[in-house]
């Protein structure tokens, strides 16, 4: 039972600190505002979330201590992340960010 | 939705006070009994029974978290690819849905769909501007998110 308790808890760490690594290698290498902010806010969003759920599974193997602000941790980022991707390009979209020069449409632009 | 939940609770120490036991586990018991009684009532309901309504928000979440985890495949794949060949663009949604939690959960729920982020909502709260980073066919993209997420909301808010 604890080893695989174990190896759920090593997996979802490495797994999130991967991601939170993919995350920051997205912010770095994509070209624009908007494909920087798909890589911040899906991987991010999910690496913290793997490394909360695995810490929770640590204390409640090892402990038996069942933490509930860590779900509550949880839920909330799941909650908030993507409403702060969207104000982020949305204020950058409003504020006059240009796209990549490869983008190939903007409907956007004749917004009614 | 919330009645029919609240005479099911009534129901429940209804229950308890027949038993004279105050207990979780008689709460529990009188709680699926009055859940029997309630499903031989239903067609007295102005609404749907409820728990088609609780059934449709739990395929919502799991759907949250499936798209979730495909979406960060995508990003891995695009982002540890040596060659940056994308084409992004923002494309137009027109959506069926009407009250602002509704739009706000499905705004959500595109943002954290694979390759998708959304980036406006018109003032008539009738269409969506979506950043997508690789428009490959819009109609298709269009359709999938019309086909999966919109029919999954409306299941939950249907009366």
């Amino acid at each position: 039972m604890t080893v695989i308790s174990d190896i759920i808890i090593v997996f979802l760490l490495l797994a999130g600190a991967f991601l939170s690594l993919v995350a920051a290698f997205g912010v770095i290498r994509l070209p624009d505002v908007y494909t920087r902010n798909h890589a911040a806010s899906k991987s991010a969003t999910l690496g913290v979330m793997f490394i909360l759920l695995g810490t929770f599974i640590f204390f409640l193997a090892k402990d038996g201590f069942f933490s509930s602000r860590l779900l509550l941790g949880i839920a909330f980022f799941f909650i908030t992340a993507p409403v702060a991707g969207h104000l982020i390009s949305r204020a950058a979209y409003n504020s006059g960010v240009k796209m990549w020069d490869k983008s190939v449409r903007d409907d956007l632009k004749n917004k009614k | 939705m919330s009645f029919q939940i609240l005479l099911n609770v009534f129901l429940a120490f209804l229950w308890m006070f027949f038993q004279m036991s105050f207990s979780a586990r008689t709460f529990i018991i009188g709680y699926l009994l009055g859940l029997i009684v309630m499903i031989g009532m239903r067609r007295f309901f102005r609404h749907r029974f409820y728990l088609h309504r609780v059934w449709a928000v739990i395929y919502l979440f799991f759907l949250f978290l499936f798209e979730l985890i495909k979406a960060n495949i995508d990003v891995l794949k695009l982002v540890l690819r040596p060659k940056l060949n994308m084409r992004p663009g923002i494309f137009a949604l027109e959506t069926e849905l009407k009250s602002d939690w509704e739009i706000t959960l499905l705004s959500n729920l595109i943002t954290l769909t694979p390759g998708t982020l959304v980036i406006d909502v018109s003032d008539d709260n009738k269409t969506l501007y979506i950043h997508a980073i690789d428009i490959g066919e819009v109609s298709e993209a269009v359709d999938s998110i019309k086909n999966s997420f919109e029919k999954a909301i409306m299941e939950v808010s249907r009366g």
